[in-house]
């Protein structure tokens, strides 16, 4: 018998389920077109007023929110509530420069650490475990997002953060740390540390492991699972939604992420045409916030691959099951937990002066963490006949993409026309990451 | 007063030092003097030829990125302590070395060293007032 936080609203039939989808929908389509310019234009555009969406099918007629509207509204111009109801501001990276901005009213605070609880108690946390939360703590909802979830459960939490693993291997032996939540390539890498350090994983009081944050395989949780002795399970979240806690595997099942549709209305889209896929076909995941209010998103294209499971699972939650992330339907990349976009390392070459952007990027696995390697053509214009001139280039180049995107990467020089280029563009992503 | 370089950018690849070498062969360029700096990355050659347009033109060509650099040609005497009594004079005057290298032939009784500094003209006058002989580029070229 699963165990459960919120067992009525977990494990609501599909219709009641529905009918409280469509109440909350009108309900967050009027608050919009009433306080949000962003919708109001949107939906007149589109012809729709919100008393118009009379189904859940009508939600196919509203248009889409994207991230590039997001970057238009930077950094408040899609919040829902005034400024004063605003109580914690997170941020995620954008496609260039600026990041992209989310605010929470109290009530959004509350229900993210309600729903975070739930996906704790949902991967078979209880209040009485120890929870290593090693997700980055800051402008990055990883952290803050598991914690509050963690205290609203009523479980210990050690805010560890990233880094420093021979410290944060320490802390989990001594302090008997349960539950395990970080990304799925860190959790290996902290698997190797142990081992060089002597540790040993059966000995260590760990039962579960939540992963996400990137996408990971099930050979990967074949993998884990051995080297830490535990159960792993794949969550699922993303700041613009709300953050850690969208979607979680149940421990019972082990077989697809429980989308908490009490909340987010998913649909699954083809990204070339916006077209709604049907059951189990797998397409772009598509989603609508019903109980937000600092920034509730009307059908936000998250440009995630999956599909959903309407079947019931053993776990007896009737929340519809999003299969694991395959992939992205735009060229955003996730090294170590950090979302890249080619295009902003593109604009940070050409910012620095001189470098044309012929470049390509290596993503490579090496001992378990994500490796990015930065190739830069040498032209005319920044060749040097001094080593140390070309040298610093490179530094200048890796610290600024430390800077502004937070990724390790090393920049290799490399030869003009080296870089292949394919119809005139260049091949810019090498992804030798096996998942 | 001055000898023009040409700098060309290698990776650290097998091979790329032999394509330059045969570029400027079949091209007919003879290389006057030489020297490899490199990093574990990618090193730079630098060249003394007698045809510089050629040896940019075919080289360019064949997709390398070449760069012309003034460099100054300096004689010394072929003795212990030549080298010495010129970095003296340009110790003094504060002036850096930003590389240097030996040229291949002899002029006379002395040595060639092709010298890269921060600030080439300074260079120039210090050592000349002190009676070091300035090669010129036209006399090097067709050593």
């Amino acid at each position: 018998m699963a165990s459960y936080f919120h067992e009525e609203f977990e494990t609501l039939p599909r219709q009641a389920l529905e009918a409280l989808q469509l109440k909350r929908l009108c309900d967050v389509l009027q608050r919009v077109y009433a306080a949000v310019p962003f919708y109001r234009g949107a939906l007149d555009k589109a012809g729709i007023k919100p008393s118009d969406v009379k189904s859940l099918q009508d939600l196919q007629r509203l248009p889409f929110t994207t991230k590039q509207d997001m970057r238009d509204s930077y950094p408040y111009a899609l919040f829902a509530a005034p400024m004063d109801e605003i109580v914690r501001i997170h941020a995620s990276s954008g496609t260039t420069g600026k990041p992209t901005v989310v605010g929470y009213t109290r009530k959004d605070i509350e229900n993210w650490a309600e729903l975070m609880a739930r996906t704790l108690v949902t991967a078979g946390v209880h209040k009485g475990d120890i929870i290593h939360n090693a997700y980055g703590y800051g402008l990055f909802t990883g952290g803050l997002g598991v914690h509050n979830g963690a205290e609203r459960l009523g479980a210990s939490v050690i805010p560890i953060s990233g880094g420093n693993t021979v410290r944060q291997l320490m802390i989990m032996q001594d302090f008997g740390s349960s539950v395990l939540t970080c990304t799925p390539s860190y959790s290996l890498f902290m698997a190797e540390e142990a081992k060089a350090a002597g540790i040993d994983f059966r000995t260590l009081k760990l039962r579960i492991g939540i992963f996400g944050a990137e996408p990971w395989s099930d050979a990967m949780r074949s993998e884990i699972e051995e080297k830490l002795d535990l159960t792993a399970l794949d969550i699922y979240g993303l700041s613009e939604i709300m953050g850690p806690g969208v979607a979680m595997e149940c421990i019972e099942g082990k077989n697809g992420l429980h989308i908490w549709e009490d909340h987010f209305i998913p649909e699954i889209i083809d990204p070339d045409t916006g077209e709604r896929l049907g059951e189990g076909e797998r397409g772009e995941l598509v989603i609508t916030t019903i109980t937000k209010q600092g920034i509730p998103l009307i059908r936000y294209r998250t440009r995630d691959i999956t599909s959903l499971n309407y079947e019931q699972c053993v776990c007896g939650r009737t929340h519809v099951r999003l299969a694991r992330m395959s992939g992205r339907s735009d060229d955003m990349l996730i090294i170590r937990g950090v979302n890249v976009f080619p295009s902003q390392i593109e604009s940070i070459l050409v910012r620095i002066e001189g470098v044309e952007p012929h470049y390509l990027l290596i993503i490579d696995r090496r001992e378990n963490l994500d490796t990015l390697e930065v190739q830069v053509e040498v032209d005319e214009r920044i060749f040097s006949d001094e080593i140390k001139v070309l040298q610093s280039l490179a530094r200048r180049i890796e610290k600024e993409i430390k800077d502004v995107l937070g990724v390790t990467c090393t920049v290799k020089l490399v030869e003009p026309k080296t870089i292949q280029r394919s119809e005139g563009k260049s091949k810019r992503v090498i992804d030798n990451r096996k998942l | 007063m001055k000898v023009e370089q040409i700098s060309i950018f290698i990776e650290n690849k097998s091979g790329r030092l032999a394509e330059v070498a045969a570029t400027l062969g079949d091209a007919g360029v003879n290389i006057r003097a030489l020297s490899l700096a490199d990093t574990s990355d990618f090193g730079i050659l630098r060249l003394i030829v007698n045809d510089r347009d050629k040896a940019m033109q075919t080289l360019k060509a064949k997709g390398f990125t070449v760069s012309k650099t003034e460099v100054v040609a300096v004689e010394v005497p072929d003795q212990p302590g030549g080298l010495s009594a010129i970095l003296q004079v340009l110790d003094r005057e504060s002036i850096n070395v930003e590389y240097m290298y030996a040229f291949v032939e002899r002029c006379g009784d002395n040595a060639v060293i092709i010298f890269r500094f921060d600030e080439t003209e300074k260079a120039i006058s210090a050592l000349g007032s002190k009676g070091f002989h300035i090669l010129q580029g036209e006399s090097l070229y067709g050593m």
